[in-house]
């Protein structure tokens, strides 16, 4: 066959041009991963600065480690929605959700493992009917899990009564340490949850074909379809996977207190958020790494670790939290004009 | 009835809510043939490339791959039987890298069932060189595709069809927004095609174009066949004139 595609200029250049050529390529397709790992050790000496005895005791990183991973492990698959040009904001409430199948299941069986495939059962189920009202039916994710959050946290309330119960008798199980023990008594297992779920989102994001057609979606969702894409099933596979995660989530959160709370999760939908979106998931689809959303979510925690230490109040947590989320999505609408 | 079309189609018609579409189209290209689809805006084309690449279903008729009827022809099943399209520049993810759309949703996997992203750089790497003439250096599988000139998107569109070893390869409007020099380039690059024994069908506004490397035209009007001509028959002017009376009149003469 022929050629029928002109050279580009790059050909004509000197080895030494090519080089230069060879590091501006590859600053720019890595770009947003280098620049939240200078924003994560920047604001790590900013906080060792000014707050040195928080931040240089090892007590402060085995908090992290430990309750970090309740929003980090949605943040995740979140990440995927909104590369795939979708987003779940009913995660809270999936969280608590799943706790309430948890806490009856264990009720009648006394059995925290089959309670706890009772709650991720529920979280997919939960999931999938997000994904049905979006794709089968066709509403926007936005508005669509902004009811079903209400809906499942009202479910929440009317099945507990507004009340919460105690989950001490579950502690006697091997899954509760497997689930919120400490690793050689020291390590949180959360922390090794998160580092799973991190290559878990890891592998199917950059390695199989559904991680493939979620950027593709996310990009030209009609070229996906043209080039023969099950679109449909991708999209319903992203809110059953934030699903899963949420009911995860907050089994871990709610065995680590002991206790669920039936406002359970309603603290995370803004550190969540902005885990993603700081770590240089565009709110516009296509763009978005695993890796950032994990640096994000721990920069997320440590700010709020950081607000307090500094010494101003936790009024101050939302307020930048919605600063961080304004200002990255912010970063990528400036960015994608100047490439258009 | 034998017959030796690669592809054939019979009394096809589809109607979008209240507008007809096609009306009892048939079709038929040869196993080395190169058909022009000309038409008008709303004459249907599209919509028979469409139901051609699998991503509309007709409401009526049938279609034959090589002599077999096929029933329920998705996109996944058109590429299989070696169906591939150039689409304008809107069918690639500008945001996504090469390698990314050279595969577009025929990933390659390894025996793992997990993506083979080494060999599909690779892949890409070869293509663009070996197919594109572009020089090893130019060649990066990890450019995003929103840096590239329509030329060189267009290009892509044309590797990822020639990759997957394509029987039909249908163009869509694929002269839109390029420039002269890339427009010669890929006239050329249909006649090739031909010579490589494969059957294309070739969309464009432009009757100059279609006219220079199709061996038969296919009018369509309204959503019907208006009538076909083989290139070796009529004068490129007598052509002319004849869209110019269906685009009236809906008749030739």
């Amino acid at each position: 066959m022929t050629n029928p595609v002109n050279d580009t200029a790059i050909d004509r250049q000197s080895p030494r041009q090519n080089r230069r050529l060879r590091l501006r390529r590859f600053l720019s397709s890595n770009g947003t991963q280098l620049g939240i790992i200078g924003v994560f050790v920047a604001l790590w000496a900013v906080f060792i600065i000014l707050a040195p005895r928080t931040f240089l005791s090892p007590q402060i990183y085995r908090a992290f480690m430990s309750t970090v991973p309740f929003f980090g492990i949605i943040a995740l698959p979140l990440t995927m929605a909104i590369i795939a040009g979708e987003i779940d904001l009913s995660f809270p409430a999936i969280m608590a959700i799943g706790m309430v199948a948890f806490a009856y299941t264990f009720q009648f069986t006394g059995s925290v493992p089959l309670a706890f495939v009772a709650s991720l059962a529920t979280g997919s189920v939960v999931g999938l009917i997000n994904g049905i009202i979006v794709v089968g039916i066709g509403i926007p994710s936005l508005v669509a899990t902004i009811g079903t959050q209400f809906f499942w946290r009202g479910a929440v309330l009317v099945l507990l009564g507004g009340k919460g119960t105690t989950l001490i008798a579950a502690r006697e199980s091997f899954l509760y340490n497997l689930l919120v023990g400490k690793m050689f008594g020291y390590i949180p297992m959360q922390f090794v949850w998160m580092l799973l779920a991190t290559l878990i989102s890891w592998i199917i994001l950059n390695r199989t074909r559904l991680g493939a057609h979620i950027y593709l979606i996310g990009d030209n969702a009609q070229s996906a379809e043209l080039m023969g894409v099950n679109t449909k099933r991708t999209r319903l596979a992203v809110f059953v996977l934030v699903g899963v995660a949420s009911a995860f989530a907050g089994v871990l959160a709610s065995l680590t207190v002991s206790f669920f709370w039936p406002s359970l999760g309603a603290g995370y939908l803004l550190s969540t958020l902005a885990s993603v979106f700081l770590g240089g998931t565009s709110v516009f689809g296509g763009v978005g790494t695993i890796l950032g959303t994990f640096l994000g979510s721990y920069i997320i925690g440590a700010i709020e670790a950081a607000i307090v230490a500094i010494g101003l109040t936790g009024f101050w947590t939302k307020l930048i939290y919605g600063l961080i989320i304004i200002l990255s999505v912010s970063m990528h609408a400036v960015l994608r004009r100047r490439m258009g | 009835m034998e017959n030796n079309y690669r592809l054939e189609i019979k009394n096809i018609s589809k109607t979008f809510g209240e507008v007809q579409s096609l009306r009892n189209v048939s079709f038929q290209l040869g196993q080395n043939e190169v058909v022009g689809l000309l038409g008008d805006n709303g004459a249907g084309k599209s919509t028979l490339i469409k139901i051609i690449t699998g991503y509309y279903q007709p409401d009526e008729g049938e279609i034959y791959f090589n002599g077999q009827k096929v029933d329920k022809l998705s996109v996944p099943k058109a590429r299989q039987l070696g169906v591939e399209t150039v689409y304008q520049e809107r069918a690639l993810a500008e945001l996504q890298a090469l390698w990314r759309n050279i595969f577009l949703g025929r990933e390659l996997q390894n025996r793992w069932g997990l993506l083979d992203v080494k060999k599909m750089k690779e892949e890409t790497h070869n293509l663009m060189v070996k197919s594109m003439g572009f020089t090893s250096t130019a060649v990066d599988p990890d450019s995003k595709i929103g840096t590239f000139s329509g030329g060189e998107k267009q290009g892509v569109a044309i590797v990822r069809a020639l990759y997957f070893d394509a029987e039909i390869i249908v163009l869509d409007e694929p002269t839109m927004g390029l420039s002269l020099q890339e427009t010669r380039k890929l006239i050329n690059f249909v006649k090739s095609i031909k010579q490589a024994g494969k059957a294309a069908i070739f969309i464009d506004h432009n009757i100059f174009h279609v006219y220079s490397v199709a061996d038969r035209v296919v009018v369509l009007d309204r959503g019907r066949v208006a009538g076909e001509f083989r290139t070796s028959d009529i004068t490129l002017a007598d052509l002319m004139d004849k869209m110019y009376k269906i685009a009236e009149t809906g008749h030739f003469d």
